[in-house]
């Protein structure tokens, strides 16, 4: 127990090594610690800026999809509807244009009979001139029976 | 061994008897620095020790420190860190200032230090000092626990004493420390002065010696009861294997006194500084 010099060679001793930490151990280690809970506290921010901008996405996304999902919908009611009343017009096309063709036949028919009667008529009259002319040989004069003819078929 | 000192008749004096070996054990090698010896010695078995393990701990750590990088650190970065984060947490518990600028660093230096200095009592006493009588002849002393020297512990609790001064002065002024060692902590009435003052003396005077007091007992206990053991080894075969494993155990125990003692001291350290820098 007994204090000497050595008392005073230990405290400056000491003194050193406090002040060699002091200046060379304790700054690198705390700069190098604090810049990487900095880094770190950094990164975990700009975590939650992600996650929450990933949500907004998310929101936005299901938004449009909704809106495409109600266009789409929308379109296909339309295009059903169109369809219909293309189907109804043409119908109604077909029906007018099938009554025109109808009607056009059964004016050609018209024309056909009247054409076969206007034959018919002179043919008739030829026969029947024929006849008569063959009847009447013997015993009338054929010129005022023929004018008595031909009045008879003008009148047929 | 003790049969061949015993034969060398010129070694006969320093092995044979237990009070020899425990003396020669617990001797510290004195050099004089000056005429009259006195209080002019220095025990440089402690201070070689002591500035040597210094260096030693403060130079790792120091090694780490100045590669040390922001991103993904090395093992040894990764361990100084831990170190360095216990003493921070410590500190920041007990110290509201600026602790990084002066308290903080102090912290880990005495931290690092004296459990640098206390696990020197790891070393098998006798082989120490086979090493040093082997270089130095049988009369070469040296002991390896620089904190079983009440010196060395002394010295540091003092220091730690004028620092705590030192701030104390520094925060309150001068003014402000005197008041406090006559106002506080029974009141400012002129006729409580003498108590208060009674008070802050018995106060100031018990920190250094419970903190200095406090490890070297320990330590010194510790590289006693080590002795003793040795001593018992030396009494015959039985003594040797009841002195090995009690030995064993007390080295085990005695790991968690290293630590626990530079911790202690190293928290007692802090709150000084920290109660320095506190109005009462």
């Amino acid at each position: 127990m007994n204090i000497n010099f050595t008392l005073i060679a230990q405290a400056i001793a000491f003194a050193v090594l406090i002040w060699f930490t002091v200046k060379f151990v304790w700054p690198p280690l705390l700069k190098a610690i604090e810049a990487r809970q900095k880094e770190i506290a950094d990164g975990l921010a700009a975590a939650a800026d992600g996650r929450s901008a990933l949500e907004v996405a998310a929101k936005k996304s299901e938004v449009t999809l909704t809106e495409a999902k109600h266009k789409a919908s929308e379109i296909v009611a339309q295009a059903e509807k169109r369809g219909t009343q293309i189907i109804e017009e043409a119908k109604a096309n077909a029906k007018v244009e099938g009554e025109r063709i109808i009607a056009g036949a059964k004016a050609e028919i018209d024309q056909e009979v009247n054409r076969a009667k206007e034959g018919l008529r002179a043919q008739v009259s030829t026969l029947a001139i024929a006849g008569a002319e063959k009847i009447l040989r013997k015993e009338i004069d054929a010129k005022a029976h023929s004018e008595l003819l031909s009045k008879l078929a003008a009148e047929l | 061994m003790a049969t061949e000192h015993a034969d060398n008749a010129h070694h006969a004096e320093h092995a044979l008897t237990p009070s020899g070996y425990i003396e020669h054990h617990l001797s510290f090698n004195a050099q004089p620095v000056a005429d009259g010896a006195g209080f002019w010695t220095l025990h440089v078995d402690t201070f070689v020790m002591s500035v040597a393990l210094g260096f030693l701990v403060m130079g790792l750590v120091w090694l780490v420190a100045r590669k040390a990088t922001a991103g993904v650190p090395s093992k040894g970065q990764a361990f100084v860190e831990l170190v360095f984060s216990f003493i921070d947490d410590q500190v920041k518990n007990i110290f509201h200032g600026n602790r990084h600028s002066f308290i903080a660093p102090t912290a880990l230096t005495v931290f690092l230090w004296v459990f640098a200095m206390n696990s020197m009592d790891f070393l098998p006493v006798d082989w120490v000092a086979g090493i040093v009588s082997f270089f130095g002849g049988p009369d070469a002393k040296w002991r390896a626990v620089p904190t079983s020297d009440i010196n060395t512990t002394f010295a540091l609790a003092l220091s730690v004493w004028v620092l705590m001064i030192f701030f104390a002065i520094k925060v309150k002024g001068f003014g402000g420390f005197i008041h406090e060692i006559f106002c506080a902590p029974f009141g400012s009435k002129i006729w409580v002065w003498p108590a208060n003052f009674l008070f802050n003396m018995i106060e100031y005077i018990s920190k250094p010696l419970s903190h200095s007091l406090r490890l070297f007992g320990n330590m010194y206990a510790g590289e006693v009861i080590f002795l003793l053991l040795g001593l018992w080894a030396a009494t015959g075969v039985t003594g040797t294997i009841a002195g090995a494993i009690l030995g064993a155990g007390w080295s085990i125990f005695h790991i968690l006194i290293v630590a626990l003692q530079a911790f202690i001291f190293m928290m007692l350290t802090v709150v000084y500084l920290a109660m320095a820098h506190e109005g009462h």
